[in-house]
């Protein structure tokens, strides 16, 4: 019986995520909107298919906020966190205070106790790591300057719950309603009251035995583990991993999030690092899905229903609020124009730990259930809403009011007039740059990747951060004056943007492009650009020259029939692109859209076999000649 | 002993029935190497200092390949046109090969009738090595007779056995300095004066 419900229920949440998060995404929201509506459609108030144990349920998801942070850590080195620690404690600190007092005092004057207000404050002043990190991070923007604001204002919230935690319980007790707070919370306090030092050095042990385990011991653990070649076992114990350092983070009362985001940063160095991310990132995917969901089904529409200005008008002052206050400080902080907008946008909204401090609240007897249920709809609301303020913004606001500039913060570039540009300097672009550059050409470096142009920047390489699809970039680069445009981005559709630029406004530039795939190198066919090299085909024909000498074949002989092939490779390309188009199809995955043109491929190839170019070397023809004419006339010639 | 130095030249060495075994009967004798140059360089892009150690390090140089068109195959012709640099092979100051040997290794389809310098219009091998003869003169080396081997066309299995074996022959005695460089430049070919 428990089973069944247990399978009815995951079939309702899988087909509620699978049906609305494509749709959403089609439509341009993103999947964090998808999950709510999905949450939203199947809560109690309008299929009823879930019903209170939606709550339970996002307990457990609440889980996935702990895997996400985990990740974030992973891929956090100590030493830029320390770079961090300015807007941390500034922004995150000032934030939180200054929001908490504004809530706090509208809280007061519409009635509230001074201890209620003072909770208010702190609970919705919080924002949601979940919405926010997963919106960002899906539309790219965590390395830029509003989503690095971001991340330090969440992750100072992260750490504050703590002492609210402790705080909330003493609200109850100077407003002189701490009757109905339960026995448990009680003893919670007595025990912190007492024993505060203890937990305090608890907690140092913890997070000291936390990095120390995490330096030392996980790689021996992870090496025995990755030796016994089972694949689910390592997942286990990333699992395990993660929910152990959650676990003992809250058994000393931190926060588990907190914990798992520790750990994550400790094993950013590890060698397992990216096979950690690739368990951990399915079911951080899932439960984050979950969560939001059961955000969705949380929300009480017949509360909206019965009440709704009073409701609209809340979440309303709630978002003007917080986005006011972050605004202000995002200036302060040094964030311009759609960079700004776009962090106060991204953080107005109230948090997933307001469900968990007003639960805590309404315990402690700081708040009554009807404030208590008018707050969870508030912040479930203004959680749902913030995709949709994030499209606003994307859509209506930038384009407004920042017409003529910059999205992103682009670096200032100096004109020194040099003949190369070359946009994109990762995987691709290094190599070459290093060539030219080791031949002594001046090349203007355009990358979007901040790791990459501190590291390149340390060598001493001339790298600018910026977009290469903006036209005032590719002019600060100095386009007007340059020779040769090298477009080597690994996105596709960035790539053929920067080339109609450059075509449009430099027809004198000769521009070579790195293409990434066969569609990829039709558009540049159609575009005529002046120079095509698919990236991958030249060091895999080099390796498959190499796999030739090593069955024995002379490196000579190898070296002529990888050239042979990289010209019947040509022709094959260009036989293809006249052919192409006649029947253009939409391919539902990357996969399957390369399976479909290596057919492709291979099917011209074998209409096409390879013309042997070295027969004049190969004098057996001729030796049959001469000996045919010397059997013919046995007499002897010359 | 002399240290002799043979540098193959063939572009298709895996098709190659007489420069294959001619270099097979050699490779791994005492006192000599034999490099394949077109495996060395595959893509022409050849290392100039170290061709010159080899030369330095050398009595005695055999330039092996077929008779393409009356010349070499092309690494060769690139081979000469870089190592053989001004101040190290030739000029004023150009004195690295004074006095070293060098010898060409040719095979050709064509017999030895064939290369009648007599008749009209034809020319023989020694006249077409010319060039090669010419540009070693001017580095000072001793150009000795080649070592030719005819009608490659029309030899069966035991004709380039025989072949091979006169060739591991000729270097055996350069390498063991059985004959004076007056001797070994005597002749049309080597072939005349050892086997």
């Amino acid at each position: 019986m428990h089973q069944q419900d247990f399978f009815q229920n995951a079939i309702i949440y899988l087909l509620a995520a699978v049906i609305s998060v494509p749709v959403a995404k089609r439509l341009g929201f993103g999947s964090v909107l998808g999950y709510l509506l999905a949450g939203m459609i199947i809560g109690p108030f309008v299929l009823g298919l879930i019903g209170s144990e939606g709550e339970d349920v996002m307990n457990f998801a609440e889980f996935g906020v702990v895997m996400m942070l985990f990740l974030i850590g992973l891929e956090l080195k100590p030493n830029l966190l320390w770079e961090m620690r300015k807007s941390i404690f500034g922004l995150g600190g000032l934030q939180l205070v200054i929001s908490a007092v504004l809530i706090g005092t509208i809280a007061v004057v519409l009635g509230q106790t001074v201890g209620a207000g003072v909770a208010i404050g702190l609970t919705l002043g919080l924002s949601s790591t979940a919405i926010v990190l997963q919106t960002l991070n899906e539309k790219g923007l965590m390395k830029q300057a509003s989503g690095q604001a971001s991340f330090s204002v969440l992750l100072f919230q992260d750490i504050s719950v703590v002492p609210i935690l402790a705080l909330i319980p003493l609200l109850a007790s100077s407003a002189f309603s701490a009757g109905t707070a339960s026995h448990e919370d009680i003893r919670y306090i007595g025990e912190l009251e007492i024993t505060g030092w203890v937990q305090v050095a608890m907690m140092l042990v913890v997070i000291s035995g936390i990095v120390v385990v995490g330096l030392y011991l996980v790689k021996y653990v992870f090496r025995i583990i990755a030796r016994t070649g089972l694949r689910e076992i390592f997942t286990a114990t990333a699992l395990l991993l993660v929910i152990a350092t959650a676990m003992l983070m809250d058994l000393v009362g931190l926060s588990p999030a907190l914990g798992a985001f520790l750990s994550g940063i400790v094993l950013a160095n590890n060698e397992y690092r990216h096979e950690l991310e690739a368990d951990v990132e399915p079911f951080k995917g899932l439960l984050l899905g979950l969560f939001f969901i059961s955000v969705g089904a949380s929300i009480n529409f017949g509360l909206l229903i019965s009440s709704p200005g009073l409701i609209v008008i809340l979440l309303f002052s709630l978002i003007a609020v917080k986005f006011m206050v972050l605004f202000i400080l995002g200036r302060f902080f040094g964030l311009r124009g759609g960079q700004n907008t776009l962090f106060a946008f991204a953080l107005a909204q109230g948090g997933e730990f307001a469900f968990v401090l007003v639960a805590f609240s309404l315990n402690n007897g700081v708040i009554d259930a009807g404030v208590s249920s008018i707050l969870l709809l508030v912040v479930a609301l203004s959680m749902a809403v913030t995709p949709l303020l994030l499209l606003l913004n994307d859509k209506l606001i930038l384009p407004l009011a920042f017409r003529s500039e910059n999205i992103r913060e682009h670096d200032v570039i100096d004109q020194n007039g040099h003949p190369v540009i070359i946009a994109g300097f990762g995987r691709f672009g290094v190599g070459m740059g290093r060539f030219l550059i080791a031949n002594g050409i001046k090349a203007t470096i355009l990358d979007d990747n901040p790791d990459n142009i501190e590291v390149l920047r340390k060598f001493g390489f001339k790298v600018y951060y910026g977009d290469a699809t903006r036209a005032d970039l590719l002019a600060s680069a100095g386009a007007g004056e340059a020779k040769v445009l090298v477009v080597a981005v690994d996105d596709k559709h960035q790539s053929l943007k920067i080339v109609d630029l450059a075509k449009r406004n430099y027809p004198h530039l000769k521009i070579l492009v790195r293409s990434t795939d066969l569609d990829h190198t039709y558009e540049l066919l159609d575009r005529k650009v002046d120079g095509i090299k698919r990236d991958t085909f030249e060091s895999s024909l080099r390796l498959g020259t190499e796999v030739l000498t090593h069955l024995g074949y002379n490196s000579y002989r190898a070296h002529r029939l990888a050239g042979t092939f990289r010209q019947h490779n040509r022709k094959v390309i260009h036989e293809l692109y006249r052919h192409h188009g006649e029947d253009e199809k939409k391919y539902l995955s990357e996969a399957k859209k390369f399976a479909s043109e290596l057919e492709e491929l291979l099917q011209a190839e074998n209409e096409d076999s390879s013309h042997e170019q070295d027969c004049s070397w190969d004098v057996s023809s001729r030796r049959e000649e001469i000996q045919q004419i010397n059997r013919s006339s046995p007499k002897g010639s010359n | 002993m002399n240290r002799v130095s043979i540098l193959v030249f063939h572009p298709l060495m895996h098709k190659s029935r007489v420069n294959q075994k001619l270099a097979l009967a050699v490779d791994g004798m005492e006192g000599v190497s034999t490099r394949f140059m077109y495996d060395i360089y595959p893509d022409f892009y050849i290392d100039v200092k170290k061709e010159q150690e080899v030369l330095l390090e050398s009595d005695t140089i055999v330039w092996q390949h077929p008779f393409y068109w009356y010349s070499s195959p092309s690494l060769l012709k690139e081979w000469i046109d870089l190592v053989l640099e001004h101040g190290f092979a030739y000029g004023r100051k150009g004195r690295a090969l004074e006095g070293k040997q060098i010898m060409s290794t040719i095979s050709t389809g064509g017999r030895r009738e064939a290369y009648l310098s007599d008749e009209d219009g034809k020319f023989s091998v020694r006249q077409l090595l010319a060039p090669f003869e010419q540009t070693t003169t001017l580095c000072r080396m001793n150009y000795l007779s080649p070592f030719v081997t005819h009608g490659t066309h029309l030899l069966d299995e035991n004709g380039i056995g025989e072949a091979a074996s006169g060739y591991a022959k000729v270097i055996g005695a350069l390498r063991d300095g059985l004959y004076s460089t007056e001797e070994l430049r005597k002749h049309e070919y080597i072939n005349d004066l050892i086997l």
